[in-house]
C-alpha cells in the first residue's frame, strides 16, 4: 500500500488519525491525500513515521502538531498552532498561517508561503521556520533555539526575551522586543539563510541572503538585573 | 536612660517584618524570591472537624471492617482511566527544582502505595518514568522538554494553567540550579536565571483550550485522561471553563501550595485558600451536574490524614501533596542520612541565613538535606531508597488516618465522606467551606441572615 486518500467529508478525522498512528507505519504507506478538510482541527497530529501527507484545502488548529518524521503540506491556509512542538520532518503551508505557528517546535522545518499571525515561532526550541510573507507581533517570543527566516516584515516586539534562537528578517521590523538586537550578518549567517531558503522550496528562490538582517539576543536578561526591572 | 525605660512599642503597620522588607527592597532593588508556600495564617482544614458516628449514625469497626480507598480518575472520555489504590497523589514538581534522586524516590514511594506521581516544568526524566507505575505528564506554558514520545509514555496528561503559589505567574529556576542536564532538557543555556512563560504558546482562552485538549486526545488516540490544573482564584468560573474545555479531571491548587521559587509577593498575596477553593470547585461541578463525571483533585496545604479526609468530605475525589511529601523526605530536617550515618545539616542552614524548620531556600539550590538541589555533592545527601522509604511511611500514615476517620463516620468507602459530616470551628471557615458553625445550623452567607 503506497498511497491512500481520505475524504474528511466522508470519514471522521478520528478514523484518519487512528490509521495514521496505528496502521499506516506498519503498512508501508508513503503518501496520503486528505481532502475536504474544511478547517478541521488536529489533522495529522502526533505522526511518527516517514510519510508524505497532503491536506488539500484549509486546515484548522494544530495541523501537523507534534510531528516527527512526516512531511505534511497544507495547500490552503492553516489555523493556530500549525506544527506546534514539531520534533522533526516538515510542514509546508502554501497559504497563510494563523497565530502561534511553529510554537515550541524542537526540530524540523516549517514553511509558510504567505503571512503568519501573532507569536510565530514563540518558544521555539530548535526548529526552523521560513515565512514568505510577514509575521505578527511577539513573533519568536522567548525563542530558545532554532532559526527563523522572515521574507516580509515583522510586527511589534520581535524576539522579545530571546535566548539562543536567531532570526533573519528581510523587511522592516516594527519594533524589537526586550533583549533582542540587530547584529551584522556573518558569512555563516548568509550560508544559513541560503540553505533555509533553498530548503523552503522554489517559491523562495527570489530572495537573496544578503538582503536579510540578523536579530539575536543581547543576553543581557539571562541573569537578574535590578536596572532592567521593567523588562522582566 | 536605662535599658528598661526605652520605648519598645512596635508599630502594627511598620512591624519588624515590614521594616525588614523595606530595607531589603531598598538595598537590592529586586523583589524577594523564595520557595515553599504561603506562611501567613490562613483558614484551613484544621478549622473543620468531623461529626463522628453516634446514635444518629452507625460507626464501622476501626480495626476490622473494610474501608475502600480505591480511586479512579479520568472516567469522562479516556479509554484508560487512572486507577489508584489511595486518593492521595504526588503533586507536580520538576526535575530541576528537585534532584533526580528525589524524583526517583517519589516514583518508588508512589508505586509502593499504589498512587501516581507527576512530572513538572522541564519534562520527564527516565528515572521517574522507570520508578513510577503511574506517571502524570504535565503540559506547561514553557513546554520545556515537552515531546510526543513522553506524551505517549505517560499515563495521563495534565495541562497546567496555573499553580496555587503563583496564579498568573510563570515558573522560575535560578541559574545555580540550571545544571548541564537541566539546561539540556529545557533547551536553555546552562546557568541562566530561567523565567518561564505564564501563558501557553499555542492557545489563549477556554475555547482554544478545548481544541488543545482535543489535540492531545487525538495524538494519544483518546486513551489517556486529560487533567487541567488551575491555581485557585476565581475557582467557580475556572472549574466550569475547564469542564467546558473537555477536562477529564480538574486539579485545583490553593494558595498554600508550594513552589521551588517565585516572588514572595505572589506566594502571600495572590490566590485564595484551599478551603475556599475546594467548595467553589465542587459547587461548579454540581452546578454543571458533572460531580462524579469529572473528577476533582485538590492540593495546596494538604498535610495530614484529617486534611485528606476533609478534602474528600468537601467533595474532592483525590488530593495532591507537594510540600508534605518533601518534608517526609527530610526537607527542613536538622540532619541528613548518608552512607549509613546521620550528619548534622545545621551549618548549611546557617550559611543560608536560616535554620532547620524555617528554611524556604529551595531557590538557591543549596538545600542542606539534598532535596531541592542540582549540586553533585548535596544531591548525594538523599538516596532514592532512603527517601522512598520515608515517603511511603508518610503516605501510608495519611491513608490509615483517612480510613480511620471514614469508619468513625460510618463509611465503608472514603469517597462516601460528605459535607454533612463536617462542621466549622470558625466563622471564616464556615463561610468559605459553606458548612455550619459547630453546634449551630448557621452557614454565614447562605440563606436568610
Amino acid at each position: 500500500m503506497d498511497s491512500l486518500k481520505f475524504d474528511l467529508a466522508e470519514i471522521p478525522l478520528r478514523t484518519v488519525n487512528t490509521f495514521l498512528h496505528q496502521e499506516a507505519p506498519g503498512q508501508g504507506v508513503r503518501k496520503v491525500l486528505i481532502t475536504n478538510p474544511d478547517g478541521a482541527h488536529n489533522i495529522a497530529v502526533g505522526l511518527d513515521f516517514p510519510v508524505e501527507i497532503e491536506i488539500v484545502g484549509h486546515a484548522g488548529y494544530y495541523a501537523g502538531g507534534m510531528n516527527k518524521q512526516a512531511s505534511i503540506t497544507v495547500t490552503g491556509s492553516a489555523g493556530t498552532g500549525v506544527a506546534e512542538n514539531m520534533m522533526s520532518g516538515r510542514v509546508h503551508v502554501k497559504g497563510f498561517a494563523s497565530n502561534g505557528a511553529g510554537a515550541s517546535a524542537h526540530g524540523g522545518l516549517l514553511v509558510i508561503e504567505g503571512d503568519a499571525g501573532l507569536r510565530c515561532g514563540i518558544s521555539l526550541k530548535g526548529g526552523d521556520i521560513v515565512v514568505g510573507g510577514s509575521v505578527g507581533s511577539f513573533s519568536a517570543f522567548m525563542a530558545q533555539a532554532g532559526r527563523m527566516v522572515i521574507c516580509g516584515d515583522a510586527g511589534d516586539a520581535l524576539g522579545d526575551s530571546l535566548y539562543e534562537a536567531v532570526l533573519y528578517v528581510k523587511g522592516s521590523i516594527k519594533s524589537l522586543g526586550a533583549d533582542a538586537r540587530i547584529e551584522p550578518m556573518a558569512e555563516a549567517d548568509l550560508a544559513t539563510v541560503k540553505a533555509l531558503l533553498a530548503a523552503a522550496g522554489p517559491a523562495f528562490d527570489q530572495y537573496a541572503p544578503q538582503d536579510f538582517k540578523r536579530v539575536a539576543s543581547a543576553r543581557s536578561l539571562y541573569h537578574w538585573n535590578a536596572d532592567a526591572n521593567q523588562e522582566y | 536612660m536605662s535599658e528598661k525605660n526605652l520605648s519598645r512599642e512596635e508599630s502594627y503597620s511598620y512591624d519588624r517584618k515590614t521594616i525588614d522588607y523595606i530595607r531589603n527592597a531598598a538595598a537590592h532593588g529586586l523583589y524577594e524570591i523564595r520557595g515553599m508556600g504561603a506562611k501567613r495564617k490562613l483558614p484551613n482544614f484544621d478549622d473543620l472537624v468531623f461529626l463522628g458516628a453516634s446514635l444518629s449514625r452507625y460507626a464501622l469497626e476501626g480495626y476490622r471492617e473494610k474501608c475502600s480507598t480505591k480511586t479512579i480518575l479520568g472516567t469522562r472520555y479516556a479509554k484508560k482511566p487512572i486507577e489508584l489504590e489511595i486518593p492521595i497523589t504526588i503533586a507536580g514538581m520538576s526535575f530541576g527544582s528537585l534532584s533526580a534522586n528525589v524524583k526517583e524516590a517519589l516514583g518508588l514511594a508512589a508505586t509502593a502505595v499504589g498512587t501516581s506521581t507527576t512530572t513538572g516544568d522541564g519534562g520527564m526524566t527516565p528515572e521517574e518514568r522507570l520508578s513510577s507505575k503511574t506517571l502524570i505528564y504535565q503540559c506547561l506554558p514553557s513546554r520545556y522538554g515537552f515531546n510526543p514520545d513522553d506524551v505517549r509514555k505517560a499515563d495521563a496528561i495534565e495541562v497546567v494553567i496555573g499553580q496555587g503559589a503563583k496564579p498568573g505567574g510563570g515558573g522560575m529556576l535560578l541559574g545555580q540550579k540550571v545544571s548541564a542536564r537541566v539546561a539540556g532538557m529545557r533547551t536553555l543555556p546552562e546557568g541562566i536565571d530561567q523565567r518561564s512563560a505564564c501563558r501557553h504558546p499555542d492557545w489563549t482562552g477556554p475555547d482554544d483550550l478545548a481544541i488543545k485538549i482535543q489535540e492531545l486526545r487525538e495524538m494519544t488516540d483518546w486513551e489517556k485522561p486529560i487533567y487541567v490544573k488551575v491555581g485557585a482564584t476565581r475557582t467557580f468560573n475556572d472549574v466550569k471553563l475547564a469542564v467546558h474545555s473537555g477536562a477529564d479531571v480538574v486539579v485545583v491548587d490553593g494558595m498554600q501550595g508550594g513552589t521551588a521559587a517565585t516572588q514572595t509577593c505572589f506566594i502571600e498575596h495572590i490566590g485564595i485558600p484551599t478551603l475556599a477553593a475546594v467548595r467553589q470547585a465542587v459547587d461548579a461541578l454540581e452546578d454543571l451536574d458533572m460531580k462524579g463525571k469529572v473528577q476533582l483533585i485538590v492540593s495546596g496545604g494538604v498535610r495530614t490524614g484529617p486534611d485528606v479526609a476533609k478534602a474528600l468530605a468537601m467533595g474532592a475525589d483525590a488530593v495532591a501533596i507537594g510540600q508534605g511529601v518533601l518534608i517526609a523526605l527530610g526537607c527542613n530536617h536538622d540532619s541528613y542520612f548518608q552512607n549509613g550515618e546521620h550528619y548534622p545539616a545545621c551549618a548549611d542552614y546557617s550559611a543560608l541565613g536560616t535554620t532547620a524548620g524555617f528554611c524556604h531556600h529551595c531557590h538557591t539550590g543549596k538545600c542542606p538535606v539534598g532535596i531541592t538541589t542540582q549540586d553533585e555533592i548535596l544531591e548525594q545527601r538523599l538516596t532514592p531508597e532512603f527517601g522512598a522509604k520515608h515517603l511511603k511511611n508518610y503516605l501510608q500514615t495519611l491513608n490509615m488516618e483517612l480510613t480511620t476517620i471514614a469508619r468513625a463516620c460510618g463509611k465503608q468507602n472514603v469517597h462516601h465522606l460528605e459535607r454533612e459530616d463536617l462542621v466549622a470551628l470558625t466563622l471564616e471557615a464556615a463561610a468559605m467551606a459553606k458548612v455550619p458553625l459547630a453546634g449551630t445550623s448557621w452557614i454565614p452567607g447562605v440563606g436568610n441572615i
